[in-house]
């Protein structure tokens, strides 16, 4: 996990660590661009953009889908969502064990109470 | 109806969990500091997960140690206990990335408000933990800017 984590971080700082690419990443923010326009936008040639694609690809940061003879670029997962839907797990987590430790907290009060009861007999 | 439970990243280093729970501090404080009864709500049924023993001497400067049925071990050390109002661990089975826990009871009207605030020694030890994420990419610009200037301005002394 740890690991998993910090080798997407790295490679998402190498992916970052260039202009073109994080051009690139705020273009696809807004929409969809096929290998070709990126190129033609950033006045690059198509094997050029091919390689910044690609190394946003392997980064997580961008897919691509092959549509007969288009490979259309989008951003990838979102990463906010994917926090928040880590912090949403962790939040379940503790809910369950919080709902398990009422049961615990129940029966306490409830030997409590009997023992109180006994004393007073 | 089951009090609702809250998790917020309050800062780059920090994780704070929040639930009230209808019993006075001192039973809540049991039910936290006793192996029998903590072994009964610590697993998560929905993980298939159950702790298959729990060590603990819940004394400042006393150590526990928790293993889960697939073998898993937690352990650390208490730095202070404070009955009923508050409790703080370390969490040292990851070595130096683990977070210090501190766990307060505070009682109002018979209930108890408990928040349970997990530091990490550095944001980087948070987002290993599992939120990596959590910034998005905003602050990955923003680490990276700034990476950048570092990198220029070391450039340009060179």
């Amino acid at each position: 996990m740890v690991q998993y984590t910090n080798a997407r971080l790295d490679a998402s700082f190498a992916a970052l660590a260039d202009v073109t690419r994080r051009g690139v990443l705020e273009q696809l923010g807004r929409a969809e661009a096929s290998i070709t326009d990126l190129a033609e936008k950033f006045n690059m040639t198509l094997t050029g953009m091919k390689k910044h694609v690609g190394v946003l690809e392997k980064a997580g940061l961008v897919i691509t889908e092959k549509v007969g003879r288009v490979r259309t670029c989008k951003v990838g997962p979102d990463r906010l969502e994917e926090a928040t839907a880590w912090l949403e797990k962790y939040r379940q987590l503790w809910a369950e064990r919080f709902d398990e430790l009422d049961r615990v907290i129940e029966d306490l009060k409830q030997s409590e109470k009997s023992a109180g009861r006994k004393q007073r007999e | 109806m089951k009090n609702r439970t809250t998790v917020e990243r309050k800062s780059e280093r920090e994780l704070v969990v929040t639930r009230t729970f209808d019993a006075p501090a001192r039973i809540v404080f049991e039910a936290w500091t006793k192996p029998d009864l903590f072994k009964r709500w610590w697993g998560s049924k929905s993980m298939g997960m159950s702790l298959q023993s729990c060590e603990m001497d819940v004394r400042t400067g006393g150590g526990y140690r928790l293993v889960f049925n697939n073998g898993m071990a937690f352990f650390g050390k208490y730095i202070e206990v404070t009955p009923p109002s508050r409790l703080v661990w370390t969490n040292d089975e990851g070595g130096d990335g683990g977070p210090v826990t501190t766990v307060t009871f505070e009682e109002k009207g018979g209930k108890t408000l408990l928040t349970m605030h997990e530091l990490y020694p550095s944001k980087e030890a948070l987002d290993a933990a599992g939120t990596g994420a959590a910034d998005g990419m905003g602050e990955l610009f923003g680490e990276l800017d700034e990476f950048l200037v570092t990198l220029g301005a070391s450039g340009g002394r060179a």
